[in-house]
């Protein structure tokens, strides 16, 4: 048993007191406030249409594509870590090696950046044109030309 | 003090369990996700008792907080809530599966029983020594300064991987 | 008296004492969570030019005389109260279970930073050898809270507001991470007190300066992980109506309402240790533990006024222009100056 561990059971022992925190608040509220359900009330919320259909269905590949890319790029972050910490002590050889490992994973990152993978993708919704006509302005409506005052000098 | 780790071990062991047996028995994926995230987490307090603290907190961060919100985005994606749907194709991966565990058995009471000395790179420094973030940043640009190249490389593969997986999908131009 | 002034004194607490202590700090936390969405409402009214919550006040309690003419000082407190009272509408279309356990996962990982943030020269809960991981894997565990809550109300502003949150939520926790990694190549350590010690007494020393880079990105960063404005799109009201919490009321929402601040407060403290010199008093080395304890809770403070400000001065994003500058402005900017930090380590301290 370490001094380590022991710093770590503190951690845990501050959040059994926040749960305790938490648990006090809900059976507070439990026991005070009113509980009149009916089915109404607990549709969901939808604007105050009826809602159309579950929420559950399936959503934007993006949102994984992000996801996929953000772990090989934290892990990249956490081999940084221990390398920073003894930094310091080694120098520019530690640079050196570094410079090689962020060297290769920037070459992935230029690579999704030029197949665009890191774009927010705004989907282009085909709008059907504003009809449009073109009339000839009438000469009486231009303007007429004013000549320009002459520089006096 | 022996006395204190050993609960904690078996309580941590308990929860790995529960963790475990939790992922595979629960009908809702979230559930299951959820229970692996408890298993993870409890993984990690274990290596906190080998006194291994680094490795402890990249497990919580890369596991628990990166992989499994891959996997629960995953989940959403395919919209596994329906577990009828699953049930049609899974007798082939099944038996598979059942085939690659038995693999995997074999090889561990292989392994177990021969006590086979594994072929790994010796270093110098004790169990309690490589917990310490600032030993394994030495370890890693030193001893194994070839294997730590070669992650990024890696990382550069999986980056290329994710792309070419996801373009079947999805093509961002469009 | 004089004892009470001297830090051993707090340092050798039994467990039930240190219990008490847990239970101040929290209680002290989740107080001023309330009077920070006071402060929020009054500067918010300032930067508006109106008057904010001037009502609530304590005229009907003679004890508390003193406070006449300052209402609007009880207004939170009616405000728990109210929540404390509401009925607890759980849709029943959605996932009962973890309706419940949603807010409480993202309370816990907003309260559990706090407990590795040194408050003074040895005056923190756990002093961990690896404080800024151990903030990293707890804000990383943040996502959950956010994401179950959108799924678990079925609801499609609640879904969306969950998937728009992890989805930024991850993405800005790389150029935090990184510019985390410049502090330690300064630091030399990932202890958070060494990390402030790293930066000593004089304030050009601090890494607000050194690493001035590095402060704006995990700055940055640090809004975007606490959804708050300019990065606000998961509970985005226009389109969103309340985004993740939408179908939250009652106590549950409170706790929703609470993570936010008190990600908000923890947030301001961690920038407050990591740039802007934490506990440490400036010119003063070894000032006595309650000036260094002012001296923190002034960054803090100084710097959930930013946060504050930035929100009621600053437009939202839309979520193409917060996921382009996340990954291509924010991500690169952190690289760059994981770099320059490098170099000028080796230049001027190798």
């Amino acid at each position: 048993m370490g001094q380590e561990i022991s710093e770590f059971g503190k951690v845990f022992l501050f959040l059994a007191v926040g749960v305790i925190f938490v648990v006090l608040g809900f059976v507070t509220s439990r026991l005070i406030r009113p509980h009149r359900p009916y089915t109404e009330k607990l549709t969901t919320y939808e604007c105050g249409e009826e809602p159309k259909g579950s929420a559950w269905v399936q959503f934007n590949i993006r949102f994984y594509v992000v996801a996929l890319i953000f772990i090989i790029f934290d892990v990249e972050v956490l081999f940084l870590y221990p390398w920073a910490t003894i930094f310091k002590q080694v120098g520019g050889y530690a640079l050196a090696v570094a410079l090689v490992f962020l060297g290769v994973l920037t070459l992935g990152l230029i690579y999704e950046w030029k197949k665009g993978y890191i774009n927010w993708v705004v989907p282009t919704p085909n709008i059907p044109k504003m009809p449009t006509k073109k009339f000839e302005k009438p000469k009486s409506l231009e303007k007429p030309k004013v000549a320009e005052p002459e520089t006096t000098a | 003090m022996e006395t204190v780790s050993f609960i904690l071990f078996s309580f941590l062991g308990a929860l790995v369990m529960v963790g475990s047996i939790g992922t595979v028995w629960s009908r809702n994926p979230v559930t299951s996700a959820l229970f692996l995230v408890l298993n993870f987490f409890a993984l990690g307090g274990i290596y906190l008792l080998l006194e291994a603290q680094f490795i402890a907190v990249v497990q919580v961060i890369v596991y628990a907080g990166a992989i499994m919100v891959l996997f629960l985005f995953t989940i959403m994606l395919l919209n596994l809530d329906d577990e009828q749907a699953l049930k049609e194709k899974f007798d082939l991966q099944k038996g598979f599966g059942i085939l690659l565990g038995g693999v995997l058995l074999v090889e561990v009471l292989y392994i177990l029983g021969l006590k086979i000395n594994l072929p790994q790179k010796s270093t110098t420094l004790t169990p309690v020594e490589i917990g310490e973030a600032k030993n394994i940043g030495r370890e890693l640009i030193t001893n194994f300064l070839f294997p730590f190249e070669i992650v990024s490389i890696l990382l550069l593969l999986a980056v290329v991987g994710a792309i070419v997986l996801a373009k079947k999908n999805f093509s961002p131009n469009t | 008296m004089t004892d009470l002034l001297q830090l051993p004194l707090l340092l050798s607490l039994t467990l039930g004492e240190r219990l008490a202590l847990m239970g101040v700090v929290l209680f002290v936390l989740l107080t001023s969570v309330a009077y920070t969405v006071y402060a929020e409402r009054k500067i918010a009214a300032a930067i508006q030019n109106r008057i904010g919550p001037n009502r609530v006040g304590f005229d009907l309690i003679p004890q508390l005389g003193f406070l006449k003419g300052l209402a609007g000082l009880g207004q939170p407190i009616a405000d728990v109260l109210k929540l404390l009272f509401k009925e607890d509408v759980v849709p029943s279309a959605s996932n009962g279970f973890y309706h419940l356990l949603a807010p409480m996962i993202s309370l816990f990982a907003a309260l559990t930073t706090i407990a590795v943030v040194p408050v003074a020269a040895g005056l923190v809960i756990a002093d961990v050898d690896i404080g800024v991981l151990y903030i990293l894997a707890i804000t990383s565990l943040g996502v959950y809270g956010l994401t179950l809550a959108g799924w678990a109300s079925n609801s499609k502003y609640s879904l969306l507001g969950g998937l728009r949150s992890s989805a930024q939520m991850i993405s800005y926790e790389i150029a935090m991470g990184l510019s985390v990694v410049s502090v330690v190549v300064i630091a030399d350590s990932l202890s958070m007190t060494k990390i402030v010690e790293s930066q000593t007494a004089n304030p050009l020393y601090w890494n607000c300066f050194r690493n001035f880079l590095g402060f704006i990105c995990f700055v940055v960063a640090s809004f975007a992980e606490c959804n708050r404005a300019p990065f606000d799109l998961p509970e985005a009201e226009q389109e969103l109506v309340g985004g993740y919490n939408t179908e939250y009321g009652s106590m549950k929402f409170a706790l929703f309402f609470l993570a936010e601040y008190a990600n908000m407060i923890v947030a301001s403290t961690v920038i407050a240790t990591l740039f802007l010199g934490g506990y440490q008093v400036p010119f003063w080395s070894d000032a006595p533990w309650w000036l260094q304890v002012g001296a923190f809770v002034t960054k803090t403070l100084f710097m959930m006024f930013v946060f504050i400000w930035v929100r009621w001065t600053i437009p939202r994003f839309k979520y193409n222009q917060l996921m382009d500058l996340g990954w291509r402005k924010l991500l690169p900017l952190a690289l760059f100056n994981l770099l320059l930090i490098a170099m000028g380590v080796l230049i001027f301290e190798a």
